[in-house]
């Protein structure tokens, strides 16, 4: 590993987050939706291990191990409201639920 | 070890993009699985094996687990595959794609003049992790245990079937 800088990393990390931005942007079916903020949240991991990786600390691996926590609340909430979405609405497009009523 | 690293971070992208085009959910669960797998691996390149086992151990094998339950629960059929594609009108996303194509040739511009810091070449073990980690960081851990609470404890009360919507059901197959 002595040879690739960090910022190749940084940049690895920055890619994949804007991919999971633009999934988040262009996709309406809320499974997908979800699935691009994973892809976000995985990114900023990285970039915090890339970081850890650095100055070969322990402490980006702990802030991974933080947003893995996050990501693992995030998506049991987030799949429960899609059940409960797709109950109410039938449909798992997001444009149906334009507003806020009950 | 570069060739590891350029080579995962390469698939990573190209799976990556493959989870935010696919009509189908479960062909982007699969590609999403293989481009956690490439993070893994430039994990495990970066010198921070316990991350790379936790990302497959968690990421591809929990979280995808409950993406994979959901989708079965769906049970969407082929009308939401065409809606999908149909949504998918490259005249919707060509522009806003050239512009954060745009964006990102800065980006790599800009990263790249600064030259000089490359990763370090020691391995952190996960023996210094979980000093670090049940020392310094020992309230971050009580804070991430309330997080879990608060997320079972949300994820219990709205996927729970009242009896409302449960006989709205019945009523209407």
């Amino acid at each position: 590993m002595a040879s690739v800088p960090m910022e190749h990393g940084l940049l690895l990390a920055g890619i994949l987050f804007g991919l999971g931005f633009l999934g988040v942007l262009v996709r309406r079916n809320i499974v997908f939706m979800l699935m691009c903020v994973e892809i976000m949240l995985n990114a900023a991991a990285l970039a915090f291990v890339a970081a850890g990786s650095r100055w070969a600390q322990p402490d980006g691996q702990v802030m991974f191990i933080f947003i893995l926590t996050v990501a693992a609340a995030e998506v049991a909430v987030g799949l429960a409201l899609v059940l409960q979405f797709y109950r109410g609405f039938r449909t798992v497009d997001m444009d149906a639920a334009d507003r806020m009523r009950g | 070890m570069d060739v590891v690293f350029y080579l995962s971070g390469a698939v990573a992208i190209v799976s990556t993009l493959m989870v935010i085009t696919r009509s189908n959910a479960v062909h982007a669960l699969l590609y999403l699985i293989v481009s956690l797998f490439a993070v893994a691996l430039i994990f495990f390149a970066l010198g921070a094996p316990f991350a790379a086992a936790l990302e497959v151990i968690i990421y591809a094998g929990a979280i995808m687990v409950l993406f994979i339950f959901v989708i079965m629960m769906l049970n969407l059929g082929i009308q939401t595959q065409t809606q999908e594609r149909e949504w998918l009108n490259p005249k919707a996303w060509i522009g806003p794609a050239i512009l954060s194509a745009a964006l990102v040739c800065e980006l790599i511009y800009a990263l790249t003049l600064h030259k000089g810091a490359v990763f370090a070449a020691v391995e952190v073990t996960p023996k210094a992790v979980g000093i670090a980690l049940f020392g310094p960081y020992l309230l971050g851990v009580e804070l991430a245990s309330l997080l879990l609470l608060a997320g079972l404890v949300g994820t219990y009360h709205l996927g729970r079937r009242d009896e409302r919507s449960a006989a709205r059901e019945g009523d209407a197959p």
